[in-house]
């Protein structure tokens, strides 16, 4: 029945398309949230009245998170060739997607982070320093337990696009469900493989969603 | 509430009981504030919060600094914690230059000095017990005692109950109490209070400043408030300074200051607490009521609060004495209170009754003579 529906859906590549799909999104979301937050931090905190304020640093990176937040991802990963194939040693394949990933997408992150560690009341962070708190114990013990709820949400709205840059990474050789729909679906005008890799896709994203959203409300208690 | 048997549970309690120990030594200088200026630097020019203040708090006190906002009370606590860094003048806390210290031996003096917010600042992601711990992480506490503190703490403030409870479950009160028992975690010898009570309803702001002083009374523990409200002037303080842009324009005892205050913005605040303005109004519309004697306002302080002047006057002069209008108010040191007469008779009656009213130690003050 399913396989009249769908007559070239070999349902074995699918999956390893799906899997390819999960691996290049769940390593780059990961990196994302630890480069994302470093930068983020050092946004917030090099900004004006801050702990660690310096106009200087502050202008390098936001400049750096400007920049690359505003280079088309498809862009993006035709300039990041030279870096990947020197960090990756090819350009094809999953791995190869990484580096252009987590690059377009810590800088949007980071932003995000810095919004929210802003959201957090001056006089928590007052009270602590007059505790006697060093900085590290300021982030560590203040800003991020403070801000995770905010954190998280836009962990997961990143997540999100992370998902839709790996099917354009894809589409350039990068496997996982985009390439597949591209290659098998697009060229080949095979539209039930199209359709199934979205339908997939659609999955990823609601499952990522509702985790971001079931954690949010759990540790969020404002 | 049963509060004293943190008192004498072993451990690190031992501090409690050093610190009430000291406290009883009164007298001694615990903060010295000497031409302490901050001026900060802003796009239209330089602005002076604090303008050379100098102050001295005795170990033990509950010091009151009372002004409108904008008059510089919150740079110059801030100072006493080195959140702020003076820019002339030196702040000794503690035995410590709070201006020059720096890094580690900063945060170690800051863990000395507790501090409390009209906001509160807790961290509404740490529970009840786990906000109050996390001045003792800070200090490095290890968590058996830290535990164990906490439970003393919670139970000192009156919260027992509530350890489990994240700040947005409670009411400001109860979330001022955290705050108290976060800012006395590592048993400071001195506790700032920026307007720890402004955000707070008048029932709970008593409850708070009852808080405040049984702490003072039980650990010694010299306390410095900044606020705008007179009534907690009135309610807690021994000793009271008045700030206006950026000056202590006068300090002293509080009843001190409540009987004869000096300058214009002392008597604004003072009026404030013993006459509502609604009393000059109603003052005034009786004089036309009173075509012949005088109307003069008394003013009492301290012991004389309680005597029955009134009786004892109009016994012994040929004087009729009717109150028009009166208000009594309790301080932390005693009795503060004004009373509106209208007194008539034979004019040197008069005089000898108002000559004996002020060997009462009862300040007189003649606001309508209509002979």
């Amino acid at each position: 029945m399913l396989a009249n529906l769908l007559p070239n859906v070999q349902w074995e590549t699918m999956w390893a398309a799906t899997v390819e799909t999960l691996y290049m999104t769940g390593v780059a979301v990961a990196a994302t949230f630890v480069l994302g937050i470093v930068l983020g931090l050092l946004l917030f905190l090099t900004a004006k009245g801050n702990l660690w304020e310096n106009r200087f640093v502050n202008t390098v990176i936001a400049a750096f998170v400007n920049i690359f937040r505003s280079i088309p991802f498809i862009i993006l990963i035709i300039l990041l060739i030279p870096f990947t194939t020197w960090l990756v040693g090819t350009m094809l394949g999953a791995n190869a997607a990484l580096p252009a990933l987590v690059i377009g997408a810590a800088p949007f992150y980071a932003r995000m982070v810095e919004i929210a560690l802003r959201e957090i009341d001056k006089g928590v962070i007052e009270a602590a320093q007059a505790m006697g708190a060093s900085t590290w114990t300021i982030i560590w013990k203040v800003l991020l337990p403070e801000s995770l709820p905010a954190l998280v949400s836009g962990i997961t709205v990143t997540a999100v696009s992370l998902v839709s840059y790996t099917a354009m990474a894809g589409a350039i050789g990068a496997g996982g469900l985009g390439n597949l729909a591209y290659l098998e679906g697009f060229q080949r005008s095979h539209n039930d493989v199209t359709f199934v890799a979205t339908v997939l896709v659609l999955v990823i994203v609601f499952v990522i969603q509702l985790i971001g959203d079931v954690v949010t409300s759990k540790i969020d208690k404002r | 509430m049963v509060h004293h048997t943190f008192l004498f549970s072993a451990g690190r309690k031992v501090f409690f009981l050093r610190s009430a120990a000291l406290g009883r030594k009164e007298g001694e200088t615990m903060i010295t504030l000497e031409h302490v200026t901050k001026i900060y630097q802003a796009a239209n020019g330089s602005v002076t919060a604090v303008d050379n203040v100098s102050l001295e708090i005795r170990e033990g006190e509950i010091f009151g600094i009372i002004g409108y906002s904008g008059a510089g009370k919150s740079t110059l606590i801030r100072l006493l914690n080195g959140l702020e860094k003076p820019t002339g003048g030196k702040v000794i806390v503690a035995g410590r230059d709070m201006g020059r210290i720096k890094g580690r031996e900063l945060r170690k003096a800051r863990q000395e000095i507790g501090m409390i917010f009209q906001h509160f600042n807790l961290l509404w992601s740490r529970t009840v017990r786990e906000n109050i711990a996390f001045p003792l992480e800070i200090a490095g506490v290890p968590k058996a005692e830290r535990q164990k503190r906490v439970d003393e703490l919670i139970e000192l403030v009156g919260l027992t109950g509530r350890e489990e409870a994240y700040p947005s479950q409670l009411s400001g009160g109860q979330k001022q109490r955290v705050g108290i028992a976060r800012a006395l975690a590592n048993n400071p010898k001195v506790l700032l209070c920026d307007e720890a009570t402004s955000a707070l309803d008048p029932q709970t702001t008593d409850a708070i400043l009852d808080l405040l002083v049984d702490i003072n009374k039980r650990l010694g523990l010299t306390i410095v408030l900044i606020t705008h409200e007179m009534h907690v002037i009135r309610k807690i303080c021994d000793r009271v300074a008045v700030m206006e842009n950026g000056k202590i324009v006068e300090q002293g005892d509080v009843l001190h200051v409540f009987r004869n205050p000096q300058q214009p913005i002392t008597k604004r605040f003072v009026k404030q607490l013993v006459e509502p303005e609604e009393t000059e109004e109603a003052i005034s519309h009786l004089f036309g009521q009173y075509p012949s004697g005088l109307i003069a306002q008394l003013t009492f302080v301290g012991a004389a609060a309680g005597q029955p002047l009134i009786s004892q006057v109009v016994r012994q002069f040929a004087v009729d004495m009717n109150i028009l209008q009166g208000k009594i108010s309790q301080t932390h040191q005693g009795a503060y209170g004004v009373l509106f007469v209208h007194i008539d008779g034979a004019a040197d009656e008069i005089a000898r009754a108002l000559d004996y009213i002020q060997s009462q130690q009862v300040a007189v003050e003649v606001i309508h003579d209509a002979r």
